[in-house]
């Protein structure tokens, strides 16, 4: 009330100043939706004309200064999908547990401690911790099951918010209705929260799909070489993925202006493939809150 | 035998849910297992507070000062930028958006979180550097200042999001006692929603600083890697993630260097710990009525 008293009395000139901010307001929200559709249209435009059937097919040739990006794709499917099938299961029977059973008890309150400080935790932390424990310790080696479980501890705590708040959503009248019908509560559990909760689950294992597809610090030291002739034929391969194989044409390969045209193409498939994962997620999310409107 | 199978889920369950926290134990664990061994051969005051990073050297210099220093910069250079820009757009999105326009801006904010880093960093080298050089003059485009507002694109979305939460939980009944006595929209928010939500902004600010500050793949690519103090922000740096991934695969496996950059992951990690630790404190100690959570 102390600051520019002329300001707060006039009314034209509060009316005046309110229409500037709102007009700022209105410009910096702007900012985002710019930068995102910038960043998309340039990567559209620039890379554009290096993808082809053969770009999307075919493993690199020639020092990676020509050819495709099969095996990263197929690596980096790999690795999203097998960190999904390690974090799903154990995210969402933690939240399970959080949210049907332990209520408020202390060993709870730990849990979710350590869950929101996981989520925390830099990606390259999650790679020296992948490093050490699963590649050297465990004897894993650098391979496409340590790169899983990596990814693994690294989507955990965005499964495991999703699926506790879509438990969160089930109304109660179901459990007491499955319980009043003399059900346990594991019965309960398994038949009526769970089916109800999987649409909001699954939003979740989407988000980490993309977020472990897109990831490149983790897996760093723990899966990804810069190139391997073959696909890899097991678990305990090393594979190409297509955010480290962009990292690798963009900064340490020695034809770094020639193969622009390639890494243009790699970053557009990559966010391509990130983003479209991340729309699917929002609008099945969208979907959701509408039904229960 | 119905309660004993019971009693039995209950377990498994639970056993499963300490699967976070035995993550974060082994995270602990591991970091310094493989960290602490440098320090029997070097103080941790020379490590934290040495100028010289040499670790190829023979014998190695390990002073990490100048990485740190790098990476405290970049983090309060990029929030500069990205705390009121994620801020306002915070306030756009919860007290002016018409409905539709809220429906459509908020997807752009949740994917421009998910935008992979190391593209992110390529549009640093290939976008953002090259009008450094041209416009401002700079020697080398890749420096502390591309660094930053790389990173703040990156923040936005955090501080934008956990911001939003704060004002909705702002009770409604506070924005019409503000509005009947006469004061404009903009008065309410700027002396009344704002002032109420600030401490959920806080954590906010807090949280997209933490993840700055760990972020890995952008400083790494457009940071330029120089491991000295900076005079200005057109100088090259070397944040300490961008060293541990940049020499990783390079050294001798359980060398003297190969620790030290483990005991650079520990700085890092209680580094972020710690921001982390703020955000919650903040955002647990000032819980409006409903819930600002993280």
């Amino acid at each position: 009330m102390h600051t520019s008293a002329s300001m707060e009395t006039s009314p034209a000139r509060r009316l005046l100043a309110q229409r500037l901010m709102f007009a700022l307001l209105r410009g910096t929200a702007a900012v985002n939706v710019l930068a995102l559709v910038g960043i998309c249209l340039f990567l559209v435009s620039q890379g554009l004309p290096a993808l082809s059937w053969t770009f999307l097919t075919e493993p690199p040739r020639n020092m990676m200064t020509e050819g495709g990006i099969f095996p990263c794709i197929i690596g980096t499917a790999l690795l999203a999908l097998g960190s999904l099938c390690i974090s799903f299961p154990l995210g969402v029977g933690s939240a399970v547990y959080l949210h049907e059973y332990a209520g408020r008890s202390r060993f709870a309150a730990w849990v979710r401690l350590g869950v929101n400080n996981l989520a925390g935790v830099p990606s390259v932390i999650f790679g020296l911790f992948g490093l050490s424990f699963f590649v050297t310790f465990c004897g894993l080696g650098v391979s496409l099951l340590s790169g899983m479980l990596t990814l693994a501890v690294l989507t955990l705590p965005v499964i495991i918010s999703t699926a506790e708040e879509a438990l969160r959503s089930v109304p109660d009248s179901y459990r007491e209705a499955s319980l009043g019908l003399g059900a346990s509560k594991s019965q309960t559990i398994a038949r009526v929260v769970l089916p109800c909760a999987l649409p909001g689950m699954l939003t979740g294992a989407i988000l980490a799909v993309a977020r472990a597809a897109g990831e490149t610090a983790a897996i760093m030291f723990t899966a990804a070489v810069f190139f391997t002739p073959k696909l890899p034929d097991s678990l305990l391969s090393p594979v190409m993925s297509l955010p480290y194989h962009m990292y690798v044409l963009a900064t340490a390969g020695t034809e770094i202006e020639k193969t622009r045209p390639l890494q243009y193409g790699t970053g557009l498939v990559l966010i391509a493939l990130v983003l479209g994962i991340n729309l699917a997620a929002i609008l099945l999310r969208d979907r959701l809150q509408q039904g229960r409107r | 035998m119905r309660l004993g199978k019971e009693d039995c889920i209950r377990y498994i369950l639970a056993a499963v849910a300490g699967s976070s926290l035995l993550a974060l134990a082994g995270i602990v664990v591991f970091l310094f297992l493989e960290g602490l061994p440098l320090f029997a051969a070097h103080s941790p005051f020379d490590f934290l507070g040495g100028m010289l990073w040499y670790p190829t050297e023979d014998p190695g210099l390990f002073g990490i000062f100048p990485l740190l220093v790098a990476s405290l910069a970049v983090t309060l250079l990029s929030s500069l930028l990205a705390v009121p820009l994620g801020v306002m757009t915070a306030v756009y999105l919860n007290e002016l958006a018409p409905p539709p326009a809220r429906r459509v801006i908020k997807p752009f904010v949740e994917l421009l979180a998910a935008l992979p880093s190391v593209v992110l960093g390529f549009l640093g080298m290939v976008v953002v550097a090259p009008f450094l050089q041209d416009v401002l003059g700079a020697a080398s485009g890749l420096n502390l200042l591309n660094a930053s507002l790389v990173l703040a694109i990156m923040s936005v979305p955090t501080i934008c999001s956990v911001s939003e939460d704060a004002l909705h939980a702002v009770p409604r009944s506070l924005r019409e006692a503000s509005l009947a006595l006469g004061a404009t929209r903009w008065q309410t928010i700027r002396r009344v929603v704002v002032p109420a939500a600030l401490s959920g902004i806080g954590t906010a600010v807090m949280l997209g600083m933490s993840r700055a500050i760990g972020e890995t793949m952008v400083v790494l690519m457009v940071a330029g890697g120089a491991a000295m103090l900076p005079e200005s922000i057109l100088d090259p740096v070397r944040p300490m993630p961008a060293s541990i991934a940049a020499e990783m695969a390079e050294t001798p496996f359980r060398s003297e260097h190969y620790h030290a950059l483990f005991a650079i992951g520990i700085v890092l990690f209680l580094l972020t710990l710690a921001f982390n630790v703020v955000a919650s404190r903040i955002a647990e100690k000032h819980r409006m009525a409903g819930s600002s959570g993280l």
